[in-house]
């Protein structure tokens, strides 16, 4: 029987260059596939794809649009990672992003003006508590009864929406939104300043970034950040360390859920201003991909975020100017995650050539 | 309360639970296999989509379930090549494939949108279809609901009382036993997960075909992550799924019904009643550390390499 002269051959130690290169061998992948995707859709492939990749950035404006949409993604995607590092598998970051808006903009409606000044941090922090409160759900649940935080996290995403569409179409209804369900406007003094007159991207972008190098702090330089790596790499050392999974667990959950909060609330009192059912398109589960597209590392979680913020921006693009439904952001998601999955098979295998001859013998 | 609201509670809590019948015995059968897939949902679209395109471009609808079994078994085959082969995580990637269906069945499904297409019909079965009562409770169904008790038994016989049954469970609960026994482990869990993967299909189809007939963006609202809870809460036996999904059809229909009822609560807090319940049940069923372990495939989520 001839044999293939190439053959994967496992690597002695994982492949650092790899783990890096393989995220930007998935764009490529990604990329070359959406080259057939336009192809297939009887578009100029080449042109296609300028307008969906580089037509976005082509203004200090569009620049704007990428920071703004990039810092949810980014806030979301630091929080689950530091959860996906310690087995902790918080996939409701959507819901969580649901209830910090929920709470902060209930707070930036009814009691901002006993607040004064102090208004824009309370909005946050009620955000961040709100994101942390919905996240605690699924914490206690597993840590008290050992259900699948998983499933909990997801289920709550449905149940947190219902809960704002609930809120708008009765109590927190504008009563001057022609029944639309949404709230009214907040007050000007209340939205975050934006960075650049001009542009949309807010405050919040900063926050991001601050919270990014935090992130990292937490993850590499503390005690506690290191005992959640173990608990995700080594189960059976944490537990021999005496590392308690409860505490993880907890921590887990309430960071990604509060960071995830944070995103909710900075959405709803920066670019859109009030209370509406649909304030995000689904930023908290493309952090999934953002999480592990950047390696769960904060510095690669906000490049993997700029990125996924231009799949939107790219697919809002080739509707306007090619017709092409803008869904195409979700498959381009979608891919990007398989391709990076199945690249990392490189950085515990390496092809290897190995002669016919000593193949046969 | 009239005869007729009773009987149609009664159907409704049956179609209502088809298409989670067919997509957790599916899910089962790849747990069993030691394969856990997260991504069912995904899957479900995916299969949702195809039986809708095919059915109204061919005006067949089986052949529209055939393509949706087709469409999700290669959905499935995808995932199989990354964990099994690849040895890829299994949460990741099923996470992966789920956001991947997300967004192929919205992509792909615009031009279906808003689109009419004419259901699968209710069987009638001469003489028993129009015994009073017990007629239109047991035999005016279509066919695909009558199809998931046949798949139902099938699985139940095969997992419970053939060799090839026990083949597969012997994989999920220790593959490296199987494999020094000389048990194929990669391609027993390659099937189980294309079969898993076909079964979401057809429950999507139902979904877009019989339930609700048309194509909606995200149709399937969680069902697929509802199966999968119904896979722990049956604590991966057959015919406590079939139970599992039927208590979850009564839980939607009687939320949908509850206006009839005199129930005066918003329909938002209602339509949270299904996710709130897969939440409780959850709870009761792993509130036992012991129960899970007895029962969950030993080697659930593990990859295996037979060299390590």
């Amino acid at each position: 029987m001839r044999e293939w002269p190439w053959r994967l051959e496992r690597r002695a130690s994982p492949s650092g260059v790899m783990r890096i290169a393989a995220p930007l061998l998935a764009a490529f992948a990604m990329l070359a596939t959406g080259l057939l995707v336009f192809a297939f859709l009887g578009k100029d492939p080449l042109n296609a794809l300028q307008v969906f990749f580089v037509k976005p950035l082509d203004s200090a404006y569009g620049v704007g649009e990428l920071l703004l949409k990039a810092t949810p993604l980014a806030l979301c995607g630091l929080g689950l990672a530091l959860g996906f590092r310690a087995n902790v598998w918080n996939i409701g970051a959507e819901g969580q992003l649901t209830l910090g808006a929920i709470c902060g903009g209930g707070v930036a409606l009814f009691c901002s003006a006993a607040l004064g000044k102090f208004a824009i941090p309370v909005i946050l922090l009620a955000g961040i508590l709100g994101g942390a409160a919905w996240a605690a759900i699924p914490a206690l649940l597993r840590t008290r009864f050992n259900t699948s935080e998983i499933l909990v996290s997801l289920m709550l995403v449905y149940i947190a929406q219902l809960l704002l569409s609930f809120l708008l179409h009765g109590a927190w209804r504008d009563p001057e939104g022609f029944n639309f369900p949404q709230s009214k406007a907040f007050d000007d003094a209340l939205i975050l300043p934006v960075l650049i007159e001009g542009q949309r991207a807010t405050l919040a972008f900063v926050l991001m970034l601050v919270l990014a190098v935090a992130s990292w702090v937490f993850s590499s330089r503390l005690f506690a950040g290191f005992r959640m790596l173990v608990s995700g790499q080594a189960p059976a050392a944490a537990a021999y360390a005496g590392f308690s999974e409860p505490r993880n667990v907890w921590l887990a959950l309430l960071l990604s859920g509060g960071a995830a909060g944070l995103a909710g609330v900075c959405e709803v009192i920066g670019p859109i201003g009030r209370l509406q059912t649909d304030i995000s398109p689904g930023y908290g589960f493309a952090a999934i991909i953002v999480a592990f597209v950047g390696r769960l590392h904060p510095v690669g979680i906000v490049l993997a975020a700029l990125l996924m913020s231009l799949l939107y921006l790219g697919g809002e693009s080739v509707q306007l100017e090619l017709q092409l439904p803008a869904a195409v952001t979700g498959l381009f998601q979608g891919l990007l995650l398989f391709y990076l999955l199945a690249a990392d098979l490189f950085v515990r295998f390496r092809i290897a050539h190995v002669p016919r001859a000593v193949a046969v013998a | 309360m009239s005869s007729e609201f009773l009987i149609a509670i009664f159907t409704g809590t049956v179609v209502s639970a088809t298409p989670l019948i067919y997509a957790a015995l599916g899910e089962l059968v790849a747990e069993r296999a030691g394969v856990l897939n997260l991504g069912v949902e995904g899957m479900m679209l995916i299969g949702a989509l195809a039986a809708f395109a095919v059915g109204v471009s061919t005006g067949s609808l089986w052949l529209g379930y055939l393509a949706a079994a087709i469409a999700s078994m290669l959905m499935a085959l995808l995932f199989g090549f990354l964990t099994i082969t690849l040895q890829t995580n299994q949460v990741a990637t099923g996470l992966a494939l789920t956001l991947f269906g997300l967004g192929l069945s919205a992509f792909a499904g615009r031009p279906f949108t808003g689109m009419p297409i004419e259901g699968l019909h209710a069987l009638r079965i001469p003489f028993c279809s129009d015994i009073p009562i017990v007629g239109p409770l047991l035999f005016r169904f279509d066919a695909a609901v009558y199809g998931s008790i046949l798949i139902y038994l099938l699985i139940d016989r095969v997992l419970g009382r053939t060799r090839a049954g026990l083949q597969l469970r012997a994989v999920g609960e220790s593959p490296a036993v199987a494999h020094a026994l000389g048990q194929p482990v990669a391609r027993t869990r390659y099937l189980a997960v294309m079969f898993g993967g076909a079964m979401s299909g057809i429950g999507g189809a139902y979904l877009s075909t019989a339930m609700t007939p048309m194509w909606v963006e995200g149709m399937s609202a969680g069902r697929g992550w509802i199966a999968l809870a119904l896979v722990v809460f049956a604590t991966w036996k057959p015919l406590r799924v079939l139970l599992g999904a039927y208590l979850f059809g009564g839980v939607t229909i009687l939320q949908l019904n509850a206006q009839g009822l005199g129930v005066h609560v918003p329909s938002e807090i209602l339509s949270m009643l299904p996710y709130a319940a897969t939440i409780i049940v959850l709870v009761i069923i792993c509130r036992d550390p012991k129960t899970i372990l007895l029962n969950q495939p030993a080697s659930l989520g593990k990859s295996f390499h037979p060299d390590a």
